[in-house]
């Protein structure tokens, strides 16, 4: 016990966070991106050698690309959601935001605009319905949750009034694309997704914005005296998450070449557990957006390698929870060893 | 009793025996890897004894406290309390002694009423039923030993001042039946007429008996209340003698191992031009009609009780919280300050009174804490520059001599004086031509303390103008060179660094009255 105690009031534990090592190129970024990813990077490659060992399918380069091609949903709409939570917010939203703003696409897209345009209104619906967030809880100090929460519910509702319930279909190649091309033999989402991380990860950590983001979520009252405008980057925050979640619409009814009333259901939970598992405080303040890419991944390799070994889907729903469970577990004793030194 | 009495108390039967020694620790030895926390520290409180306990942050005071609290377990030595040793294992083993510890962070559930607080755990009750009348008699009983008599005793403790909570707390462990109460830093929030309060509650329990352990970092207060005075350094104890064989230089003295005048060193700058001239600022109903001026190279003290509106006035003229009346001047040019960041524009920084709470982000690096007000300034099309990052926290780490292993290492793990000077940092990033401090050295130890003087003293030696609230009057009257006393909002005196003492202060900040502030202001002018 007074071991455990006294490591941690040893004052020398290094946080992982901005301002990284002056490591250069591209293993430079790969390294700092992953600093204190630790714990959940060794699960997760732990997982992949007792599935490369069980799952005769899984080390094949085709069912890597298929893992992030199933996570692309989540994981796009993860990048929005780290930064929210970052800030020590909550964005409940999101699953409603791809169900409605991918049939706002779809159902535009059979009016006849071209693809473009179809993608075009996803994501500005997105970035609009993220923005209502963000203004509701930034201007008129509504809880982000119960903001979120509301606007969950007035999503499904839209979705299923506008679609009168029905499946959406048949849109024009220059949308279906996105969820079937292929770049140097990898899918399109496989590019995208990576390259949305790449630049959640800039942003996040390069800029001044990044680093207004951290604050805030550390210490809001401290945030603000520093002379940080609080309120336009609480804002920003919750307008990027839509932005993304109108990304992952995109994709979603691409990948589908339809829209369902009842998409995304349950998605948010995904995605908050993705970027939970991948070390983002929900108290703000801390994580990462290699963190998330790590969470992610994760789910999207368990999921994976659960249908390999044909375990029936009741099943992988509980494996999930554990995970979860496990994972915030791991954060949770940290954060007492920590705190037992104060 | 509720809980099953330690084997000590078992031996002792029924009735504690009475001694004159109530506690005695002995050759109390404590390590945590690295670091040597208690040297053999030996403490003797008698029965009915007010012991002071000094020394600076990191001295060990709190560790010996957890010790006897039974939050950690020492690698060595004894502690007999009335004469039965107790082996100290776990606090439930510690209470059972009699040994009550009241904390800074008070642990009082705001949202319930005085009576459940102080039976928290162990209500009076008739079978399975609560028996409110017996609690209510019996909280009572207890709310008169600490002066309490008049609090009702169904009021929400979210009600209640922060001064009477502290003596609810005291109440709590009466009715614990303690028989050493340790009490860490209690005055740290509090008015000084809830303080007298509390000292007063302090004498009449030294009369029933019960022995006082009295940590602070406010000599007067020790020299005010505690029949003796124990000081700690480096986890060992340098001394530890009745009262009136310490004197506040002796005591700074084996605290720090310096002497006291050089905690202030010696003012002599040049006054500027006016640098900040604020005229009738009002926030109502907390700042009214407030007018002064600053020159560059000057300290101005602010001084008053607390809710004077000294705070307010700071936050008002940085644009935290934006005036409703009234006009600010910054080297002569009137401005409109609503935000903190027209206040940075301006050239006016404020360095917030509690750093916990809206200083330091605790999860960020020392470096990122540095920083963060001139992040446009380190930044190039809203991309930070790395370089520049680094070498400017390096800078300002280098220029405050904050004491961390490595930039990168998280704030919050910093001691008090440390934290304060990454927050000043911050503040001095901006090369502010104002600097607007709120109680610069709450909290922290005195070799801390001096630095940050020598700081604030630089600050000013460099043309700065500094605008210092202080609830300190020695550090009042050693840094200010003039001193603007507030009361009810409104300014009520001035006086100059010359003809300052403690006494004039207190007259002004308790009975000054308005005609007096309307003196003043037309003085000034």
């Amino acid at each position: 016990m007074a071991e455990k105690r006294a490591a941690g009031a040893e004052p020398g534990k290094e946080q992982a966070q901005q301002g990284g090592s002056g490591r250069r190129g591209i293993g430079g970024i790969l390294a700092r991106s992953l600093t204190g990813t630790g714990p959940i990077l060794a699960a997760w490659i732990l997982l992949c050698v007792v599935l490369a060992l069980v799952a005769p399918n899984f080390l094949e380069f085709d069912n890597f690309t298929q893992i992030v091609v199933q996570s692309a949903v989540i994981g796009i709409a993860a990048v929005g959601m780290t930064f929210v939570i970052i800030t020590a917010g909550i964005d409940l939203s999101v699953g409603s935001i791809v169900a409605l703003t991918g049939m706002l696409a779809a159902i535009s897209m059979q009016g006849g605009v071209p693809g473009f345009v179809g993608i075009l209104v996803a994501l500005g619906a997105g970035l609009l319905i993220g923005a209502f967030n963000g203004f509701s809880t930034t201007y008129f100090g509504i809880t982000p949750f119960i903001v979120t929460l509301a606007v969950l519910s007035m999503g499904r509702g839209l979705t299923l009034a506008v679609s009168s319930g029905q499946t959406v279909f048949g849109f024009p190649a220059s949308f279906t694309f996105v969820g079937q091309a292929e770049i140097l033999g990898v899918s399109l989402l496989v590019w995208l997704t990576l390259a949305v991380f790449a630049i959640g990860y800039f942003v996040l950590s390069s800029t001044v914005f990044g680093h207004q983001v951290y604050a805030i979520g550390g210490n809001r009252e401290a945030a603000r005296l520093a002379g940080i405008p609080v309120r336009r980057v609480s804002f920003l925050v919750y307008a990027i998450s839509g932005l993304c979640a109108g990304l992952s619409a995109v994709v979603l009814t691409s990948r589908l070449n339809s829209a369902l009333p009842s998409a995304a259901e349950g998605l948010e939970l995904q995605v908050i557990a993705a970027v939970v598992i991948g070390g983002t405080s929900l108290f703000g303040g801390r994580g990462s957006m290699g963190g998330t890419l790590v969470g992610v991944l994760l789910i999207g390799t368990l999921n994976n390698g659960l249908t390999l070994l044909n375990v029936p889907p009741f099943w992988v729903q509980f494996v999930q929870g554990v995970v979860i469970f496990l994972a915030v577990l791991v954060d949770a004793l940290n954060r007492r060893r920590e705190s037992r030194a104060g | 009793m509720p809980r099953p009495p330690g084997p000590g108390a078992r031996r002792a039967g029924r009735r504690r025996r009475v001694t004159e020694t109530a506690l005695v620790m002995e050759g109390i030895d404590k390590r945590f890897p690295g670091v040597h926390a208690l040297k053999g520290v030996d403490l003797r409180v008698g029965r009915g004894q007010v012991m002071g306990i000094v020394g600076e942050n990191g001295a060990g005071k709190s560790t010996l406290i957890k010790v006897l609290a039974g939050a950690y377990r020492s690698d060595d030595g004894r502690i007999v309390v009335d004469g039965e040793p107790l082996e100290a294992g776990s606090p439930a083993d510690s209470l059972a002694a009699g040994i009550a510890v009241i904390y800074q962070e008070l642990s009082l559930v705001p949202e319930m009423s005085v009576a459940e607080n102080l039976f928290l755990g162990d209500m009076p009750s008739r079978g399975p039923l609560l028996d409110r009348r017996e609690a209510r008699t019996r909280a009572r009983r207890l709310l008169a030993r600490v002066g309490l008599d008049n609090l009702s005793t169904g009021a929400p403790v979210r009600s209640l001042r922060l001064g009477v909570r502290q003596l609810l707390e005291v109440a709590k462990a009466l009715h614990r039946d303690a028989r050493i109460l340790v009490m860490d830093e209690p005055t740290s929030a509090l008015q000084s007429s809830e303080i007298q309060m509390l000292f007063d509650v302090v004498r009449d329990l030294r009369q029933e008996g019960i022995s006082v352990i009295y940590i602070s970092h406010h000599l007067e207060e020790v020299f005010e209340i505690c029949d003796a005075a124990t000081v700690m350094r480096d986890g060992a104890v340098v001394g530890s003698r009745p009262i009136n064989e310490w004197t506040t230089e002796s005591l700074v003295q084996a605290m720090v191992n310096k002497r006291l005048d050089s905690l202030f060193p010696s003012r002599e700058r040049e006054l500027g031009e006016v640098a900040l001239e604020v005229k009738n600022l009002s926030l109502e109903p907390r700042v009214r009609d407030v007018s002064f001026s600053v020159r560059r190279g000057e300290i101005l003290g602010l001084a008053g009780v607390v809710g004077a509106g000294r705070t307010e006035t700071l936050k008002t003229i940085a644009g935290v919280t934006p005036a409703t009346g009234g006009e600010i001047l910054v080297k002569g040019q009137g401005r409109k300050i609503r935000t903190v960041s027209e206040g940075l524009d301006s050239g006016i920084v404020y360095v917030p009174e509690d750093r916990g709470t809206e200083g330091i982000i605790h999860s960020a690096s020392i470096n990122e804490n540095m920083i963060l007000s001139v992040l446009d300034r380190i930044s190039r099309a809203g991309f930070v520059d790395g370089g520049r990052y680094r070498s400017f926290g390096q800078r300002l780490r280098e220029r405050f001599g904050v004491r961390a292993s490595s930039l990168k290492q998280e704030a919050g793990l910093l001691s008090g004086g440390n934290q304060q000077k990454v927050v000043l940092a911050r503040a001095m990033a901006t090369e502010p031509s104002v600097v607007l401090l709120d109680e610069p050295t709450r909290g922290i130890d005195v070799g801390a303390k001096s630095e940050i003087y020598e700081h604030v003293l630089e600050i000013a030696a460099g043309g700065g103008a500094v605008v210092m609230v202080s609830s300190e009057f020695p550090e009042l009257l050693g840094m200010a060179d003039r001193i603007v006393v507030l009361r009810g909002g409104r300014v009520v005196g001035e006086i100059s660094s010359a003809e300052a003492d403690q006494e004039k202060i207190l007259e002004y900040a308790t009975s000054g009255t308005e005609e007096n502030g309307a003196e003043t202001d037309g003085e000034e002018g």
